[in-house]
């Protein structure tokens, strides 16, 4: 049982997507405007990951090699589109404030990457378990973003008011902020790995 | 005129891809530590986001729209913008072996580059029509250059510095990339026609 903990907790924070490996970067800065839609975003990723990489390591053996690419990226559309239309038909105002970023998590490297590093390698369960890992690891990666740059922006957090909007600073919801406070947040999580490193 | 000088002005500066969108962020990080690699970089990407939007578009307008398959448009854009990729590079270094050398190492890189897929959706959604489309597209990409390119030689300045052990590397370029969206916001103001 320690092992399959292991694989989720590596996606989570030695492996996180974002903070560690820097993957995925358009989506993390393009939809955290505010806590929820990071989170939403995160969890929509997540959710695509999770199936193709069970998906792709169902059909690993079946995939001649040199085509393996082509057949991952159509596996992976099929499934942004099926979430494409589950999006638009019961969730219209997530879909108008994700806009373009939902189609766009075909290219997310994520998904690719955990394809062709893991799931083409493991088994149907243990990439089932790093899908979660990675897609918890990039959810919270983005709510934590999208809450720094709701509280800093605007004063409140997930829409509920901490203090007052006149002391928000407007720069963290537009896009430089985007940037500054994801710098931050990566500079953090190194300081706290190499501590855990020392640690260990 | 106008209409172009818009959509011109405004994908190069107002708006631009990578500082107020947020599309094709991996090779703005990735491809920005020296300033010659990242005009070779906005070269490639101008190329194949202004020959991958006219394909694009004309296979929604003659295609999809007609047969009503919308729902197809992310399958059918990302093969096309992966085989586009593809045959680009066998053609180039057949007919221009010379343009192949300088921009080789980064046509592959331009699949999951995800302004080029961004484009190709947004065209649609902004429904452009052809020429529009393709004047934006270049725009776009020249907008993509333009920052690539600013952003590197900021990198090259930073990378002779001395700077704190924590911010070095992802996080100091990140910073410089929020500064420099900010300058870009100054544009924000322009108003055409």
């Amino acid at each position: 049982m320690g092992n399959k903990l292991k694989i989720v907790w590596n996606g989570i924070l030695p492996g996180n997507p974002v903070l560690v490996l820097l993957l995925g970067m358009c989506a993390t800065l393009g939809t955290t405007s505010s806590a929820q839609n990071g989170l939403m975003m995160g969890m929509a990723t997540g959710g695509v990951l999770i199936c193709s990489n069970i998906v792709i390591s169902m059909i690993k053996s079946l995939v001649p090699d040199k085509v393996r690419i082509p057949v991952f990226i159509v596996v992976i559309a099929t499934f942004v589109t099926m979430l494409q239309m589950a999006i638009s038909a019961w969730l219209p105002a997530l879909n108008a404030s994700l806009g373009i970023f939902i189609p766009l998590i075909v290219v997310n490297c994520i998904l690719l990457g955990r394809a062709e590093a893991y799931a083409s390698r493991n088994s149907v369960i243990d990439s089932a378990l790093d899908g979660l890992g990675c897609g918890l690891g990039f959810t919270l990666a983005l709510t934590l973003l999208g809450g720094v740059r709701e509280l800093l922006g605007t004063g409140s957090l997930f829409g509920c008011p901490v203090f007052s909007e006149d002391y928000g600073m407007l720069l963290f919801v537009l896009a430089p902020g985007a940037f500054i406070a994801l710098g931050y947040l990566i500079a953090l999580t190194n300081a706290l790995l190499r501590k855990i490193d020392k640690k260990s | 005129m106008l209409t172009y000088l818009s959509i011109i002005i405004t994908a190069i500066f107002i708006n631009n891809i990578v500082l107020a969108q947020f599309l094709g962020i991996c090779p703005f990080l990735g491809v920005s530590r020296q300033t010659g690699s990242a005009l070779g970089m906005g070269a490639a990407v101008t190329f194949v986001i202004t020959l991958s939007t006219a394909v694009t578009w004309c296979l929604q307008t003659y295609l999809l729209d007609p047969l009503q398959l919308q729902f197809l448009q992310t399958i059918l854009f990302i093969l096309v913008i992966a085989s586009l990729v593809q045959m680009l590079e066998i053609v180039i270094r057949k007919i221009a072996p010379a343009l192949y050398e300088a921009l080789g190492v980064f046509l592959p890189l331009i699949t999951t580059n995800c302004a080029v897929l961004g484009v190709a959706i947004l065209v649609i959604q902004k429904q452009f029509t052809l020429m529009e489309s393709i004047a934006y597209g270049f725009s776009t990409s020249l907008g993509f250059t333009l920052a690539l390119w600013i952003f590197a030689g900021i990198r090259e300045q930073i990378a002779i510095t001395k700077v704190p052990k924590g911010m070095s590397g992802v996080p100091l370029a990140l910073l410089c990339a929020g500064i420099l969206a900010m300058a870009f916001m100054g544009f924000s103001g322009i108003k055409i026609g």
